[in-house]
């Protein structure tokens, strides 16, 4: 009996593990660092007052406030959704301020000079320098900072070829004929209560346009940064891809460590024209609260695309490592025919963290493509969920999906689910759905331990080899970054 | 090069090993042999440090170090091998990925600079060789989908790849028909020389008719209760273990 016991590493006793767990602490979150500039922050609370002052603030006009005011009077009749697999506390509405600040200033600053030193050093310190000449190569930047765009990056450059990429707040001004055109279009301030929210409140993010048969010389990105305290960021971002045009975007997140729950509740809408394509990849690292589960963003974001056009492309990629709670379903809509849509995600959960995320792809345009890719990873006591529908409508003649969902445990304390739904109404249809369960085990470690390998190296191996698939749709630049983040994410989680 | 000294060591507070002497000279192989249960695999895995067992009495010198002070990994880069009894599945870990991390970790603790892309795949076919690896295995992830006997073959290529001192062969030729148990044999002796030291553990004769041991042990409840040279395995082939037991009174 013994010489079993040897044989079979895994089974070593609990208690070792969990040691191994604690002595491995979490590296620290590299960005939980605060700026302190003083920022126009409005009083806490929700009020039809208080979404006047704000569109008042930003100058907008009159059809902006009364959409705003429309979707505010919506959401008052609405109440929190229940049915993802969170725990979310309750949230008190009138303890959070609905606006902050830190640029002071009456407009979007025009060149560097005018943009606060201190902004400019979060930003560099954050590894998103402002400057053009210190840029990364081959990619422009909005910088968002609480509620408003700091600085967006190259704007001249990719306006040479009629690119339009500047703050949402200045697209309102300089280009109000588009913003109105497709402002929640895709995601209408009906659509739940998170965007609702978000319609009546939204203060910035960055509006894209890529007109006809213009392919972007650059990755577009913004990087959105929450500073203030007992604030929360609703910022709102639309791309639209004009007929045979391309671009690859890139949005990145962090935000300050504090002890209380911040909110985020976004909307990201995209419209894809006539065989245009839109890359949409997030790297995802908003503070994930602390081992013990204090603190930390509530990430409850509306994203969807709607490939309207015949031919048209949209691929969502995701790499979600941070935010205490994340709900979250970046989809699809594909009306036009031949159109075509992928969702490729890795999410990690660690300590507390909880997300529940996937995507929905709706099909209604005849062969219309989608492929689901989804990698969830959980560690400590976290909860990680996939939830993803496929609609096939009745008019999709030969619509595919295929999807695959995995899931990778370490430990054995957390969770991992899958919610796939399907609802399918046309027969020529081809939906395929697999789904794995793994776990990294002692054994596997201690082989690599056994060659030479740390332990943190080895799971870093391990789970970059299960998420490589997801990892290698990202730009290169970001690749290298997620696959750090990933190791970072997952140090000392292995039990 | 392996001087082990009055070990003790236990699983869950139940002691499997009681006392072990063992002498291990550059250039030597040792048989260790030993009915079921006797602490073969668990001495081996005392060595390479699992974290199951606990050393409770008792010290071992590796090289001149001390080598229950090290971590599993640094056993690993000061020269220690073990081809396991049953190596582990890791997928989605290529096999080329995860020998590349075990060569370039074992040179960082050397101090010499790590392997470019194309001398290290230079060095795998080289030691793919060695044991007549496919090339797709090398391809694959690590172990996954491999049967019983490229597993082994695999253990062997590991070594190759990695050059040990001392390497720990435990029931290497289990699972193995005699084709198989051949290839890994001759890669074993391929890679034998006068510097490196070697540990077969085995229930049979028939992998020492191919790696020859210098001196054969046995292993009986815990301690080396015999030791002689190689006609020792012999006899246990034709007599088994009971009449070594009736030596010891039992």
């Amino acid at each position: 009996m013994q010489e079993d016991l040897n044989n079979k590493p895994g089974e070593q006793p609990q208690k070792e593990s969990n040691e191994y767990l604690r002595e491995l602490t979490q590296e620290k979150y590299k960005y939980g660092f605060t700026t302190d500039i003083h920022t126009d922050i409005i009083e806490k609370g929700l009020n039809e007052d208080v979404i006047r002052l704000i569109s008042a603030k930003k100058n907008e006009p009159e059809w902006l406030l009364e959409f705003r005011l429309k979707a505010y009077r919506y959401w008052l009749t609405m109440e929190m959704p229940t049915w993802a697999h969170l725990d979310i506390p309750e949230i008190d509405y009138q303890a959070i301020s609905y606006y902050a600040d830190p640029t002071k200033k009456k407009e979007g600053p025009k060149s560097m000079d005018e943009v606060d030193p201190e902004l400019i050093k979060t930003f560099n310190k954050l590894g998103i320098p402002l400057e053009e000449q210190m840029a990364l190569s081959g990619m422009a930047v909005d910088a968002v900072m609480d509620s408003v765009s700091v600085k967006t990056t190259f704007r001249e450059t990719l306006m040479e070829k009629g690119i339009i990429f500047c703050s949402f707040s200045e697209a309102v001004k300089e280009h109000p004929d588009l913003v109105q055109k497709y402002l929640g279009s895709v995601v209408g301030y009906r659509d739940n209560f998170y965007a609702a929210l978000n319609s009546a409140v939204f203060s910035d993010g960055s509006f894209v346009y890529i007109p006809k048969g213009v392919r972007c010389p650059m990755e577009l990105s913004t990087y959105f940064r929450i500073n203030a305290a007992n604030t929360g960021q609703f910022e709102r971002t639309l791309i639209v891809a004009d007929d045979d045009s391309y671009v690859s975007y890139l949005e990145g997140c962090t935000a300050p460590q504090r002890d209380e729950n911040q909110l985020h509740a976004a909307i990201v809408e995209i419209v894809v024209h006539d065989r245009a394509e839109v890359k949409y990849s997030t790297v995802q690292n908003w503070y994930p609260g602390d081992a013990e589960g204090k603190g930390g963003i509530y990430n409850f974001v509306t994203k969807r695309g709607h490939c309207k056009g015949v031919d048209s492309k949209l691929s969502w990629t995701q790499v979600e490592t941070g935010s205490a709670i994340t709900w979250k379903y970046p989809s699809c809509i594909l009306t036009g025919d031949n159109s075509v849509a992928e969702f490729y995600s890795v999410a990690v959960t660690n300590n507390y963290q909880q997300a529940d995320t996937g995507t929905k792809m709706i099909h209604i345009g005849k062969n219309t493509r989608s492929t689901i890719v989804s990698k969830g990873i959980s560690a400590g006591k976290s909860q990680n969920s996939y939830r993803g529908l496929v609609r096939v409508s009745e008019k999709a003649d030969n619509a595919r999906n295929y999807s695959q969902c995995d899931s990778l445990l370490l430990g054995s304390e957390c969770g991992a689910h899958t919610f796939p739904y399907m609802d399918i109404h046309n027969e020529t249809a081809i939906v395929e759905h697999e789904a794995t369960t793994s776990k990294i085990s002692e054994d596997q470690l201690f082989y690599c331990n056994q060659r030479g390998i740390s332990t943190e190296d080895a799971v870093g191996l391990i789970v970059n080899g299960y998420a490589k698939e997801v990892i290698n749709k990202l730009p290169m630049e970001f690749a290298v970054e997620a696959q750090k983040l990933l190791a970072i994410s997952l140090e000392g989680s292995v039990g | 090069m392996l001087e082990v000294k009055d070990l003790h060591a236990s699983i869950n507070g139940k002691e499997i090993l009681k006392g072990i002497n063992l002498s291990i000279k550059k250039g030597e192989v040792h048989a260790i042999m030993g009915p079921n249960g006797s602490g073969k695999s668990t001495l081996s895995s005392v060595l390479v440090g699992h974290p199951s067992f606990e050393v409770t009495k008792g010290s071992v010198t590796f090289d001149g170090q001390d080598l229950l002070e090290l971590s599993p990994e640094d056993r690993s880069h000061a020269g220690l091998f073990l081809s396991f009894q049953y190596p582990v599945e890791i997928p989605g870990v290529s096999m080329v990925n995860f020998m590349r991390a075990a060569v370039n970790e074992k040179r960082k603790y050397e101090g010499k600079p790590a392997l470019t892309a194309s001398e290290f795949l230079k060095l795998m076919r080289e030691k793919r060789a060695v044991v007549e690896l496919d090339n797709k295995l090398a391809n694959r992830s690590v172990n996954e989908g491999f049967s019983g006997g490229e597993k082994k073959r695999n253990e062997i290529f590991q070594m190759a790849m990695l050059e040990p001192k001392l390497s720990i062969l435990d029931e290497t030729d289990s699972g193995l028909d005699i084709d198989a148990l051949r290839i890994v044999a001759e890669g074993v002796n391929k890679l034998k020389t006068p510097e490196t030291s070697c540990i077969v553990i085995t229930h049979y004769q028939r992998l020492l008719d191919y790696i020859k041991p210098d001196v054969v042990h046995v292993l009986y409840k815990g301690r080396i209760v015999k030791t002689a040279g190689p006609e020792l395995a012999l006899e246990i082939e034709k007599r088994g273990f009971d009449w070594i037991k009736k030596e010891l009174g039992e």
